[in-house]
């Protein structure tokens, strides 16, 4: 396996969705090419970050805010 | 504990093929009630819809248009919209699911609406190979976040996946944000798996390009 089908099955790699007979070879490609294993733990860490730190707050009170405006509407047109 | 399970699934297999299917069917999810509830005119039911997804449907919108003002206007006129076509939904897909699918359509359409000489889709930009052969191979610092305040790291989270075409960014808002499997990620956006599994790729890549600016490993192992 070389590198562009290693990043052909990243995708898989990640979602756990590959096949033990190619994950054996996955695995050894990682375990020889350098750059790949930075590519894995790099790409690993990006979509950590995005899930661990939400960049746009939803406080409170924009919640209720929202709320009491979807269901105001939605309850006006029931009564219409 | 274990001989109760076994006498079950031993007697399951004396009962007719269909029974057995409706027997080991998952239950069905607890939004599909209220749903029904809120179909019969209960508003309460709705509400409680509304409060769940809210959050999750507002993010799902300012990720793509990028724009609070905008999410704020698609997340009321997303739950209008789904209050006013309940009778639409028949359960075939989770309702969250169905709601992110409308969000993901009020949002490309209000890109349109700001951008009126140039054409927004899930296709926009995504023919481009930009990104999808990495070119940094540089390390990055452990928990390289770590290393900015929260108002710093949000910033820089904001801007990097702004950066990214549409088409990317709602892959990677989908699946990997808001946990979207793949498959009820092609089905909101109205891809093919295939096509999801590409630009989630090639949208983690680039990322992972832009995040390594600020978090790679210097000689001097500072900022």
């Amino acid at each position: 396996m070389n590198c562009t089908d290693f990043l052909a099955k990243l995708t898989d790699y990640f979602d756990g969705q590959i096949d033990p007979e190619l994950l054996i070879e996955v695995k050894e490609h990682l375990g020889s090419c350098h750059h790949c294993e930075v590519v894995v733990d790099t790409t690993r860490k990006t979509i950590d970050i995005y899930r661990g730190h939400q960049p746009y707050e939803f406080p409170e009170e924009l919640s209720e805010r929202l709320r009491t405006a979807v269901m105001n509407r939605c309850k006006a047109s029931v009564s219409k | 504990m274990a001989v109760e399970t076994q006498s079950t699934t031993e007697d399951l297999t004396d009962l007719p093929p269909e029974i057995v299917a409706t027997l080991q069917a998952e239950p069905p999810h607890p939004d599909l009630e209220l749903v029904e509830r809120a179909k019969a005119g209960d508003t309460s039911a709705f509400e409680q819809l509304v409060r769940q997804y809210e959050r999750q449907i507002f993010r799902t919108a300012q990720h793509i248009t990028q724009n609070r003002e905008d999410a704020e206007d698609i997340t009321q006129d997303v739950f209008f919209k789904a209050f006013q076509k309940l009778d639409q939904f028949q359960g075939n897909s989770k309702f969250s699911t169905w709601l992110v699918r409308i969000a993901v359509n009020e949002s490309l359409m209000r890109l349109r609406k700001r951008k009126t000489s140039k054409t927004v889709s899930m296709d926009q930009d995504v023919q481009t190979d930009e990104g999808s052969i990495p070119r940094d191979f540089a390390e990055w610092r452990p928990n390289p976040e770590q290393n900015y305040s929260q108002s710093e790291l949000a910033e820089i989270l904001r801007k990097t996946i702004a950066g990214l075409p549409p088409g990317f960014r709602t892959v990677f808002t989908l699946r990997d944000i808001e946990n979207l499997s793949t498959e009820e990620t092609a089905e909101a956006l109205g891809l093919s798996v295939p096509a999801v599994k590409s630009r989630l790729l090639r949208a983690r890549l680039q990322l992972r390009e832009r995040l390594s600016r600020y978090f790679r490993k210097t000689k001097e192992g500072s900022k």
